[in-house]
C-alpha cells in the first residue's frame, strides 16, 4: 500500500527537477551558441590556420598559387630561428607591461582603497572622479597621453627637460606604463574598496584591543580579508594587461620595436594577411594567457565563485572571491556587515 | 571605526590626511581629463602653450573635428549603432542565460560558468585571424555585422557574469508565490522578476555599451572604409590640415566629444555603475 503512495511522488519530484532542466538548457541554449560561433569555432579554425603558410609561388608547378601550402608547424618553429627576434621582443615587452603595470596599479589601488574607505566625506564625488579614466575609451587615452608626452607636451614642460618619449626605448615603454597604471590603478581600487567594505569593523575593534598597531592591523586583517577581492581584480587586469593593444598601437605606433607588444605583431601579421603566422602566435599568446591564469589562481588559490556556492560552506577555509555576489558571503562575516558601496553612498548622501 | 572611539587630537590629524589623500586621488583621477578639456579649447597658434588655462578660448577646433572632411560625426553614428546593438544582443541573450545560471538548478552548471568565465579572459586577438578571414570572404569586410559580431565575444561573457550575481541577490521566493497566484513559469519570470532586475540589467547595459564603446581591435582590423570606421579608429588616424603636423587641438576635441557622454554617465550612475563592477569584478 504505501509503495503506491511512494512511487508516484518520486516521479512527480523528478519530473519536475527534469523539467527545470529542461528549461535550464532551454534559457542557455543562445548563449551557447553564440559563444561557440564567436570563440571555440575561430580557435580551432586559428589552430588549423597556423599550419599554412602564406600564399605564393607552387614549387612544383612554377605558378602563382593562391591556395595555401601546408607547412606544418613551420610557423611555430621559425620563432627559434631568425624570424623569431620580432617575436620575442613582442613577447617581453607584453610580459613586462603585464608585469609592471600590474605591480605598481595594485599598490597605487589599494593605497587608494585605503584612503577612501578612511574618508568620511565626499565619497560620492571620489566615486565618480574615479571611474573616470575607467570610462574614458582607451583611444582616446592613448591620444591624450600622446599630447601630455609631445616633445613640446605638459610632461617635459613640468619636469624642463625635453625628452623624446615616442623615440626613445625606454622612455616610449615609460610613457605606456603611465598610461596604462593611471587608467587602471583607479579600477583596482574600486575592487578592493568593495572588498574593505564587507569586513566588518568589530574585527578592528578586538585587534586593538589585544594590541595590534596600525601596521600588523593592516597585515594581518586588512590584507588577508581583503585578499580574495584582490586577487580577483588583479587576475583580471594582469590577464588585460597581457593583450594589450590599444594602447601602445595609438600612443607610440605600429610596428614599434619598443612597444610592440604580441596582440600587435598578430595584428600586423594578420593585416598583411600572413594569416598563419599571425594565428601562430596569436596560439602561442592564448597559451601564455592561459598557463598565466591557472598558475595565478593556483598559487593563489583564488575563488572564482563559478562554482556557485549556494550550500553554504562548511568546507571554506577562506573568506572566497564571491564576497562580490552578496548570497556567497559566509554567513559570519555578511551578518553583520551587509555595507554594500551602494548602501554606503545612500548613508552618506542622507 | 566610529569618530567618537579616538581621543580628539588624533581624529583631526586622521581627518586632515584622509582630506588630502582624497584630494590626491582626485587630482590623480582628473588631471589628464582636465588637461584634454583645456588644449582642446586652445586656439591652434597657442596650443604649445602651458598655461593652466586657455588665455583666448576658442572652439575652432571643435569645428574642425566636425569639418566634413574628418567624417568624425558619421564615425560616432556608427560607433553608436555598433554598441547598441552589442548591448542590446547581449543583453537579450545573457538574460535567459543568467536566469538560469542563477536560479534553476540543473547538471553542468559550475562547469557552464566557468566557461563564461574562461571565455571573458579570452584574448581578442587569438580569434581575429579566422574571423577577418571568414568575413572577406563573406564580403563581410567594412559592415557593422563584421564589429558586432566580434564584440559579442567579449560583452556576452560579462553580460552573463554580472546578470547571474543580479539574479541571485533576489529571494528564491519570488517565483513561487507568482506561481502560486496563478502565473505560469514565463509569465512569473516576465512580470515579476524582470522588473525587479531592471536595475542590475541597467547597470549591466551601461558596462557593455561602455565596453563596446571602447573597442579598437576589431575595428581597426575589419573596417578600412573611413565612413564605416567607428569614432575610436577615426580619432587615431586623425590628420591635419597639412600632412606634416599632428593636429593636436582637434584631436583633444574630438577626445572630449567621444568621452563626455561617457562621463556624465558615470556622474549620472556612479552608485550603479561600481555595484556592477564589483559584482562583475571583470574588465575595465
Amino acid at each position: 500500500m504505501s509503495t503506491n503512495i511512494y512511487v508516484p511522488d518520486v516521479n512527480r519530484r523528478s519530473k519536475a527537477s527534469r523539467a527545470q532542466s529542461r528549461l535550464a538548457w532551454l534559457l542557455i541554449t543562445p548563449t551557447i551558441i553564440v559563444l561557440t560561433i564567436v570563440i571555440i569555432v575561430p580557435v580551432f579554425q586559428s589552430l588549423q590556420q597556423s599550419l599554412y603558410g602564406k600564399p605564393g609561388l607552387d614549387p612544383e608547378t612554377g605558378f602563382v598559387s593562391d591556395v595555401e601550402p601546408f607547412v606544418g608547424l613551420d610557423n611555430y618553429t621559425s620563432i627559434f630561428t631568425d624570424a623569431g627576434s620580432r617575436f620575442w621582443t613582442a613577447a617581453w615587452n607584453t610580459t613586462l607591461f603585464g608585469v609592471v603595470t600590474v605591480v605598481l596599479e595594485t599598490i597605487l589601488g589599494v593605497a587608494m582603497a585605503l584612503i577612501m574607505h578612511r574618508a568620511m566625506r565626499g565619497r560620492g564625488f571620489v566615486r565618480a572622479a574615479i571611474l573616470v579614466p575607467w570610462a574614458i575609451p582607451t583611444a582616446v587615452s592613448a591620444i591624450l597621453w600622446g599630447w601630455i608626452f609631445n616633445q613640446n607636451g605638459v610632461a617635459n614642460a613640468i619636469l624642463g627637460q625635453h625628452i623624446m618619449w615616442a623615440s626613445g626605448n625606454a622612455s616610449a615603454k615609460l610613457a605606456i606604463i603611465i598610461a596604462d597604471v593611471w587608467k587602471t590603478a583607479p579600477y583596482i581600487g574600486l575592487l578592493t574598496l568593495a572588498g574593505l567594505q564587507v569586513i566588518p569593523d568589530e574585527v578592528y575593534e578586538a585587534a586593538k584591543i589585544d594590541g595590534a598597531n596600525a601596521w600588523k592591523r593592516f597585515t594581518k586583517i586588512t590584507l588577508p580579508l581583503v585578499k580574495p577581492a584582490l586577487v580577483v581584480a588583479v587576475l583580471f587586469r594582469a590577464l588585460d594587461a597581457l593583450r594589450m593593444f590599444d594602447l601602445p598601437y595609438i600612443l607610440i605606433g605600429p610596428r614599434k620595436n619598443s612597444v610592440e607588444t604580441i596582440s600587435m605583431l598578430v595584428q600586423d601579421e594578420a593585416s598583411n594577411l600572413r594569416y598563419g603566422s599571425a594565428a601562430a602566435y596569436a596560439l602561442i599568446l592564448f597559451l601564455y594567457v592561459f598557463i598565466f591564469a591557472f598558475a595565478f589562481t593556483r598559487i593563489t588559490h583564488a575563488d572564482l565563485g563559478a562554482t556557485a556556492p549556494r550550500s553554504g560552506g562548511g568546507r571554506r577555509r577562506k573568506l572566497p572571491a564571491t564576497v562580490f555576489l552578496p548570497q556567497g558571503r559566509p554567513a559570519a562575516v555578511g551578518a553583520t556587515s551587509d555595507n554594500t558601496i551602494a548602501r554606503t553612498s545612500e548613508r552618506s548622501k542622507s | 571605526m566610529s569618530a567618537s572611539d579616538h581621543p580628539r587630537r588624533k581624529i583631526d590629524w586622521a581627518g586632515a590626511l584622509s582630506t588630502f589623500g582624497i584630494f590626491l586621488i582626485v587630482i590623480y583621477c582628473l588631471a589628464p581629463f582636465y588637461w584634454m578639456v583645456v588644449s582642446s579649447l586652445r586656439p591652434d597658434i597657442e596650443i604649445f602653450e602651458n598655461t593652466w588655462w586657455p588665455r583666448h578660448v576658442s572652439f575652432e577646433n571643435y569645428q574642425a573635428v566636425f569639418s566634413t572632411k574628418n567624417n568624425f560625426g558619421q564615425g560616432l553614428i556608427n560607433s553608436l549603432i555598433v554598441s547598441v546593438v552589442v548591448t542590446v544582443v547581449a543583453l537579450a541573450i545573457a538574460t535567459f542565460a543568467s536566469y538560469a545560471l542563477a536560479r534553476l538548478d540543473f547538471r553542468g552548471k559550475g562547469v557552464l560558468l566557468l566557461v563564461v568565465l574562461a571565455t571573458s579572459m579570452f584574448p581578442l586577438v587569438a580569434i581575429i585571424v579566422p574571423l577577418l578571414k571568414n568575413f572577406s570572404a563573406w564580403n563581410w569586410i567594412n559592415t557593422y555585422q563584421a564589429m558586432i559580431i566580434p564584440d559579442l565575444s567579449f560583452s556576452l561573457p560579462l553580460a552573463v557574469w554580472n546578470l547571474t550575481s543580479f539574479f541571485r541577490q533576489m529571494p528564491q521566493e519570488l517565483e513561487q508565490s507568482a506561481m502560486v497566484d496563478g502565473c505560469t513559469p514565463g509569465q512569473a519570470f516576465r512580470k515579476v522578476i524582470l522588473p525587479i532586475a531592471a536595475p542590475g540589467i541597467f547597470t549591466t547595459a551601461i558596462i557593455i555599451f561602455i565596453g563596446a564603446w571602447n573597442e579598437f581591435l576589431v575595428a581597426v582590423t575589419m573596417i578600412n572604409n573611413p565612413a564605416m570606421q567607428p569614432a575610436t579608429v577615426l580619432l587615431s588616424k586623425f590628420t591635419g590640415a597639412s600632412q606634416f603636423n599632428t593636429p593636436f587641438g582637434s584631436q583633444m576635441a574630438a577626445g572630449v566629444v567621444m568621452t563626455l557622454p561617457l562621463v556624465i554617465m558615470v556622474l549620472l550612475f556612479q552608485r550603479r555603475i561600481v555595484a556592477g563592477l564589483a559584482a562583475g569584478g571583470l574588465k575595465q
